[in-house]
């Protein structure tokens, strides 16, 4: 298997803090926006954008959330392996907000679909904007798009792009593979 | 998330601790899930299930039909007083023709002991036990178990106390079954026409004195006792039991500690319980009427992951 580094640590670093900065020119002070971690690995990015944000705009109040979209899945009895469910939490309600929903790599956007499924049983948002540290493009199942995206890679499906975590890997590195 | 080592629900016996520690942390999700907003959740959606009940209920088929519901799968409901049952077809032609229907599973409730295990033998379809005679009652137990973890943090080295009519209860049986698979010591309190003669077999201990369980035990779960054995001659009569074997507020005062007060309903206040135990707050009966629903959720959940598709 062959493997290539797609975002050294320095350069997931500076994606993230570049990620912030837009985000803040679509939501000023963030008081009208959520921000949704798709579990398991988004949540892992959104605890980072929230990290960077507080450290851009000291003292800012953001509402960060977790949502499990097993449930909501279109590969339900469809999958040799059963699918593992994980935590939900939201601590907030969503009528009227902007969300801003998080994962850590756009692939064929089956993922989103479900998320937005699973976000409407909080409410209605006003808006819904997707934030990517990674897009593999040429790849969509669904007409979807995110709207941040940290870095774009163009992959064959027999590839894979691994994020890693400073929480679980000790470091922040995405690799792709490719399987000879 | 792992898979059940079954294809049916027939009974507590045929799980093994894996498989009830499973259904509880699917429980969990599902219980976050009933206290949303929008208490539903779209996995299965192209499921189809059949609530067969041949004997009357009341919450257990409401807790079936809601868990179905907020699950999105379509159901049908038959109750036996009002079907073919009484012009004399026989059960499996009952289900057969249910199942030409293309229903994917069955939840049965049914007099006769055995009539689940004997459905999953004979019928294409999986099978969930809503209670089978003074056989099981699977998901009771299941509910129960998982209230006992939700309030004292897990059901291990718990000392549960089962009391009332245990000879005649599926509730006490699945219970036992459940609570020794999760570690806990189990008693059983009655008068001695209640209890069974071997049930030390099972593993529990006995005790006809209410006090003395009372003081040995963490949790109580009381059992309906059911008006209509009244006339079996089975205790003399029910202002006897229930001064000899009724929780009241004054014994509960009596002991050094608070125990947690369980009952699967319907209560007959005044019997087995008096009102102000049942609504106090070491009583958690409405509590378990809620983890009904999540638990009955994540079964049917995880045995419909088993059903191949086509």
């Amino acid at each position: 298997m062959n493997e290539n580094v797609i975002l050294d640590p320095v350069h997931f670093n500076l994606t993230i803090k570049r990620l912030c900065f837009e985000l803040i020119e679509n939501h000023d002070d963030f008081s009208q926006s959520v921000i949704i971690g798709l579990q398991p690995r988004g949540v892992f990015l959104a605890n980072h954008i929230k990290k960077e944000l507080e450290n851009i705009i000291p003292g800012i109040q953001l509402k960060v959330g977790k949502l499990d979209i097993t449930f909501y899945r279109d590969d339900f009895r469809r999958r040799d392996t059963p699918i593992t469910a994980n935590e939900t939490e939201m601590n907030f309600v969503i009528e009227n907000k902007k969300v801003i929903m998080v994962d850590d790599v756009f692939y064929t956007g089956r993922s989103l679909r479900s998320g937005l499924d699973a976000m409407l049983a909080f409410g209605r948002p006003q808006k819904v904007e997707m934030l990517v540290l990674i897009e593999r493009k040429y790849s969509r199942d669904y007409p979807l798009q995110p709207d941040y995206i940290g870095k774009s890679v163009d992959s064959l499906s027999s590839q894979r792009v691994k994020v890693y975590w400073e929480e679980t890997e000790k470091k922040n590195l995405v690799k792709l593979y490719t399987i000879k | 998330m792992g898979e059940l080592s079954v294809d049916h629900l027939l009974g507590i016996k045929q799980l093994n601790k894996e498989d009830i520690q499973l259904i509880f942390e699917t429980a969990d999700h599902f219980k976050e899930v009933i206290n949303r907003p929008i208490k539903k959740v779209p996995s299965l959606r192209d499921i189809t299930i059949a609530n067969l009940f041949f004997e009357n209920s009341t919450r257990t088929r409401i807790s079936f039909e809601l868990a179905e519901k907020r699950l999105s799968a379509d159901t049908i409901n038959f109750s036996a007083s009002s079907s073919s049952v009484k012009k004399g077809e026989t059960l499996i032609d009952t289900v057969n023709n249910i199942l030409s229907m293309k229903v994917d599973m069955i939840v049965m409730r049914h007099p006769e002991p055995g009539a689940a295990v004997f459905l999953a033998k004979h019928v294409d379809s999986r099978i969930i036990n809503a209670g089978d005679g003074t056989h099981e009652h699977p998901t009771q137990a299941l509910l129960d178990s998982y209230s006992i973890r939700e309030k004292l943090g897990s059901v291990k080295s718990k000392k549960v106390l089962i009391l009332g009519d245990v000879t005649h209860s599926r509730v006490a049986l699945s219970n036992i079954f459940a609570l020794n698979k999760l570690g806990a010591e189990v008693m059983v309190c009655g008068p001695p026409t209640l209890i069974p003669k071997h049930i030390k077999e099972l593993g529990v201990q006995v005790e006809y004195n209410l006090e003395k369980a009372l003081n040995w035990c963490d949790v109580v779960i009381t059992l309906r006792i059911q008006l209509e054995r009244q006339n079996e001659k089975l205790f003399p009569s029910l202002r006897e039991y229930a001064m000899v074997y009724g929780l009241n507020k004054n014994l509960l005062d009596s002991l050094n500690k608070k125990i947690l007060i369980m009952h699967p309903g319907p209560i007959n206040r005044g019997v087995e319980i008096t009102s102000d135990v049942a609504d106090s707050k070491q009583a958690i009966i409405l509590d378990q009427v809620e983890n009904g629903v999540a638990i009955r959720m994540a079964i049917l959940y995880l045995l419909a992951s088993k059903i191949d598709r086509g």
